[in-house]
């Protein structure tokens, strides 16, 4: 890049000694050839990112395309059987899979994320928030896989002694979900508190000004006043889970199962894809092109609620922006 | 200056030998005032003299300061503000604040009004709160205004008609003293008179002080008047304190004849 | 107490009742207090949990069987012993023959002393690992331990076993776990880091510098923000789909390194996973590129304008310099996000199973997370040990990477 900058000053340094010979110096405008190579190369940069959008569409689309030639749309979506080697394609229960360990993954995250954003926003003092934050950044930091190793080694013996040996399958969604809750607490604490502390201070204070204590203050003004930032960091929350992999992978289980009970093993559908094309796969079966029909449900899933948030989190901003 | 006081029958907040620290820095030096009862009292100074600080620490609002703390006493009916078994949230209760920025929560203006009484333990039936919401809002004479949107955001009012909530929000928990923190600075000249007015109405039932940096409206509409300036050390200081028409007319301390003259040109 | 509203008749608690009522109204507040407390602490336990877990694997008995006595061996213990003493063990109970062969693939003499250790624990002892204990049962259970390996394994030696160590590092994979290493994996992904942060960077900092200095208001430049913004939630697997039939299948013979004569048989290869992490890590980057970019002051641009610097000239010398610091931070972060990724490297294909190191951007690679996935998922105790090892190792990592850009963020941001 230091040779771009060269040339944009050499070519300048050219066109005002031409132009010397005539006029002591001219204001006319000058075409910067190196300038111009640059900004060319920021655009390219910039627009880049389009194309990876649009290589995520026409990868999936073509190649679920492709397997909806061989599967109808509808049985896809309704069949209750995903089993490529007896030729039943149904998305359902890895879908389940899916919304099962995202629902006990909420159960854990939204809760305890709230709360401890409340904690955090509104009663911490500057020292707590010192220890506390840096804690749940190092938890958002930790990789996935590791809490995959911490599902299947530390949860699930701690719910088969919960709730019984015979009950608890080695690998089961429960344990999957709780972790992924765990996972995404500190997601779901920091957005949340983002929203709390963009709350004006002088709502606080009119509120105070009342006789309202710090909880009344917390639950009955600030929370509501900031609630669409966190309904947002809500639904990001949910879309992560739904796309989160390694977790399922390593201990929610490797069959596709359709199962409301969460002690039992189901594959998800992020899980189905890892170990699908992690085996040495031809690339012209269908099983090949299934896992992208799959990819292509869990692409607009989160892609939806990830729009929905941004929404929310832009009404949010207008209000007190 | 002040004459020294005991007489609480008199005067609704006594303030004596006050300082204010945040932290090391001592922010007000030792301040002593009593408020009349039912009667206006204007806080006036330059900015950053203090006027707000003092004001704040009438109603215990500089609790929710990191590393503010209070020295010396005010006395509300002979308790002591900062005794250490007062709380901080029945005083807040018995003496009321009007913020500079009209705040209204982003609730509904019917809301607003109650969400005063609700948390402090209302025992009162539907149509008796719907009593409560009128008179507060007739006694901020904003009945008029909003009396057929009632169910609406608080935020959809205009800037005055957001301050006059306020002060109806503050009326609904029955407070004795309203404390006003430049309560009109925010707004047109329009919006202000109301509120001027409004404040020699509330004055029969309440106890107001107010703080502002416009010193016509100290002059127009208050009773008495605490002129407050930085010393050395930039902490502030009551300076001169007495009848409004007095000290305007009439100062008894140079700096006060400065302050006002130079102000008025 | 004296009431203003004489003339109405108050719903508000007086007196006694209004003591009471605060009185319940501040326990209230106590106990939601402790609610909302324990949660933001739920954070430090489950971190707690984790770490302890880890560490409860990483140490811990072990107890090995061996063809032959190691005390048998020698007079002195094993690693006390130089290279030429090594040498004699290994010749005094190896085969001639066996010797020989090990002698002519590289002389004894070429040998470094740890390799020659190596040689006389894989010929001449032979370990085999017939139980593990877990660092809490090791501490705790030190009798019960003993009192089981008396009874069921008598032939058995207790060693007290650090699972990490440097051999752990230095070692390539094994199928034996008492023999396996992490060596391949890291480097593996050292070189995948290396060349994601070799594309990611220019274009993540070009991207930013373009949509926060040239890009106007305009609805293409918005369509690209927005877009940036929703490639940031799209799960990593999906990029893994996108990487697999991008770079790993229609940019074979790029990827493959066949146009560079360094085929690798497909697509599988560094440099495919690299590009795929690239694209991942690209939204994160140009986001916190933005908003570094942004909080450098506007009077500082104008400063350089006024002196008739080009737009660019203002860029580089101005904004770029005192946005440095924010971006490196941007990027680090990014880098320990690609560093932990599994799914999309399972996706593109990074082997299970490979001993030899990689040696360029064509090779094929396995990697750390890729690694413990693996180790993760065998059932034999053993391997939860290594998993366990292999996840300090990452840990690590990404610790001293946080450490760099915490030291960055407070070094500059000091200064401004």
């Amino acid at each position: 890049m230091d040779d771009k900058v060269s040339i944009g000053m050499d070519s300048r340094r050219i066109t005002t000694s031409q132009r010397e010979t005539t006029r002591p110096f001219s204001l006319k405008k000058q075409s910067r050839l190196g300038e111009n190579i640059i900004q060319g190369f920021l655009l390219f940069c910039g627009v880049l990112s389009m194309f990876t959008t649009i290589g995520i569409v026409i990868v999936l689309g073509s190649e679920s395309i492709a397997f909806f030639r061989q599967v109808s749309i509808v049985e896809f979506l309704t069949n209750t059987v995903w089993s490529p080697q007896i030729d039943e394609f149904g998305i359902l229960p890895l879908l389940l899979s899916t919304l099962l360990t995202s629902t006990i993954a909420m159960f854990i995250a939204l809760p305890t994320g709230l709360a401890a954003a409340i904690y955090l926003s509104e009663y911490a003092s500057r020292r707590a928030r010192s220890i506390l934050k840096p804690v749940l950044e190092v938890l958002a930091g930790v990789p996935t896989v590791v809490y995959g190793y911490f599902a299947l080694k530390f949860m699930t013996p701690l719910l088969k002694s919960v709730f019984g040996e015979a009950n608890v399958n080695i690998y089961n969604m429960a344990s999957a979900g709780l972790v992924m809750g765990i996972m995404i607490i500190p997601l779901v604490s920091s957005m949340s508190e983002d929203a709390l502390s963009a709350v004006p201070r002088a709502l606080r204070e009119g509120a105070y000004g009342l006789g309202a204590t710090r909880l009344e203050t917390a639950i009955k003004v600030v929370l509501p006043a900031g609630i669409s930032g966190i309904i947002a960091a809500f639904v990001v929350a949910i879309s992560r889970a739904v796309g989160e992999t390694m977790i399922v992978a390593v201990a929610a289980g490797a069959k596709p199962t359709f199962t409301f009970n969460p002690f039992e093993a189901a594959e998800t559908m992020t899980g189905h894809i890892a170990r699908i094309s992690g085996g040495d796969l031809s690339y012209a079966s269908i099983d090949y092109n299934s896992i992208f029909a799959i990819g292509l449900t869990l692409f607009l899933m989160t892609l939806g609620l990830n729009m929905i948030s941004r929404r929310l989190v832009r009404r949010f901003r207008e209000v007190y922006e | 200056m002040t004459e020294k006081q005991t007489d609480t029958a008199q005067y609704t907040l006594v303030v004596r030998n006050m300082n204010v620290y945040y932290g090391a820095f001592r922010a007000i030096n030792n301040v002593s005032l009593n408020i009349e009862r039912n009667k206006i009292t204007a806080l006036i100074g330059p900015s950053g003299c203090g006027k707000s600080t003092v004001l704040r620490s009438l109603n215990r609002m500089n609790d929710l300061v990191n590393g503010a703390r209070v020295e010396g006493e005010v006395l509300f009916h002979e308790q002591n503000l900062y005794a250490n078994d007062v709380d901080a949230v029945e005083v807040r209760r018995r003496i009321g604040m009007v913020f500079q920025k009209p705040n209204p929560f982003p609730k509904s203006i019917y809301d607003n009004i109650a969400f005063g009484p609700r948390i402090n333990g209302w025992k009162g039936t539907k149509s008796e709160m719907d009593d409560l919401v009128e008179r507060c809002l007739r006694q901020a004479a904003l009945w008029d205004d909003v009396k057929d949107k009632l169910k609406e955001s608080g935020l959809a009012l205009s800037g005055g008609q957001q301050q006059r909530l306020c002060i109806a929000r503050a009326l609904a928990v029955e407070p004795e003293v309203i404390l006003m923190d430049e309560p009109c600075s925010a707004l047109d000249p329009i919006s202000t008179l109301k509120i001027e007015e409004l404040m020699m109405e509330l004055r029969q039932r309440y106890t107001i002080a107010i703080v502002t940096h416009n010193m016509q409206q100290a002059a127009r509409a208050s009773d008495y008047t605490a002129f407050f300036l930085m010393n050395d050390q930039r902490a502030g200081e009551l300076v001169e304190y007495g009848p409004t028409g007095d000290l305007f007319t009439n100062p008894k301390d140079k700096r006060t004849e400065d302050y006002i003259t130079g102000r008025f040109g | 107490m004296t009431t203003l509203n004489e003339d109405v008749k108050s719903g508000l608690p007086q007196g006694e009742a209004s003591r009471r009522n605060i009185a319940s109204r501040r326990r209230k507040g106590a106990i939601w207090r402790t609610i909302f407390l324990s949660a933001t602490i739920f954070g430090l336990i489950a971190l707690s949990l984790l770490i302890y877990n880890v560490a409860n694997e990483v140490f811990g008995y072990v107890a090995i069987e061996y063809a032959v006595d190691p005390a048998t061996l020698s007079d002195k213990p094993l690693d006390e012993l130089n290279k030429d003493e090594l040498v004699a063990v290994l010749q005094g109970n190896m085969r001639k023959n066996a010797f020989r062969t090990l002698e002519n693939e590289k002389p004894m003499a070429n040998r470094s002393d740890s390799e020659v250790y190596d040689l006389v624990v894989e010929r001449v002892l032979k370990p085999q690992t017939l139980e593990t204990w877990t660092l809490r049962d090791s501490w705790f259970n030190k009798a019960a331990i003993d009192a089981q390996v008396a009874s069921d394994f008598p032939e058995a030696k207790l060693e007290f076993r650090s699972w990490i160590s440097t051999s752990f590092l230095t070692t390539p994979m094994s199928s034996d776990p008492l023999r396996a290493g992490v060596r391949t994996a890291l480097l593996g992904s050292l070189w995948m880091i290396a060349i994601t942060i070799l594309f990611a960077f220019p274009i993540g900092v070009g991207a930013a510098i373009y949509l926060e200095e040239y890009a106007t208001d305009n609805r293409f430049n918005r369509i690209i923000q927005t877009n940036i913004n929703n490639l940031a939630g799209v799960p990593s697997i999906i990029y893994g789909m996108l990487g697999l039939v991008i770079f790993v299948r229609t940019l074979e013979p790029i990827t493959s390194g066949r146009m560079f004569g360094a085929d690798s048989g497909n697509g599988r290869t560094i440099v495919a996973a690299s590009l795929t992490m690239m694209l991942l890590i690209l939204p994160i980057m140009i986001i916190n590129g933005q908003e570094a970019i942004r909080a450098v002051p506007l009077s500082l641009r104008q400063a350089s304008y006024g002196l008739g610097a080009t737009k660019w000239q203002t860029i580089w010398h101005h904004v770029l310099p005192n946005a440095l610091p924010g971006i490196f931070t941007g990027t680090i972060l990014a880098i320990s996000r690609a560093i932990g990724e599994t799914a999309p490297l399972i996706v593109v294909g990074a082997s299970t199973f490979i001993v030899t190191d990689p040696d360029g951007p064509f090779a094929k690679f396995t990697a750390l997370p890729i690694q413990i996935y693996n180790w993760t998922s065998r059932p034999q105790p053993e391997f939860a040990h290594i998993a366990a090892s292999a996840i300090v190792v990452l840990l690590v990592m990404l610790l001293s990477l946080n450490a760099i850009a915490v030291v960055l963020r407070n070094r500059f941001s000091k200064r401004g």
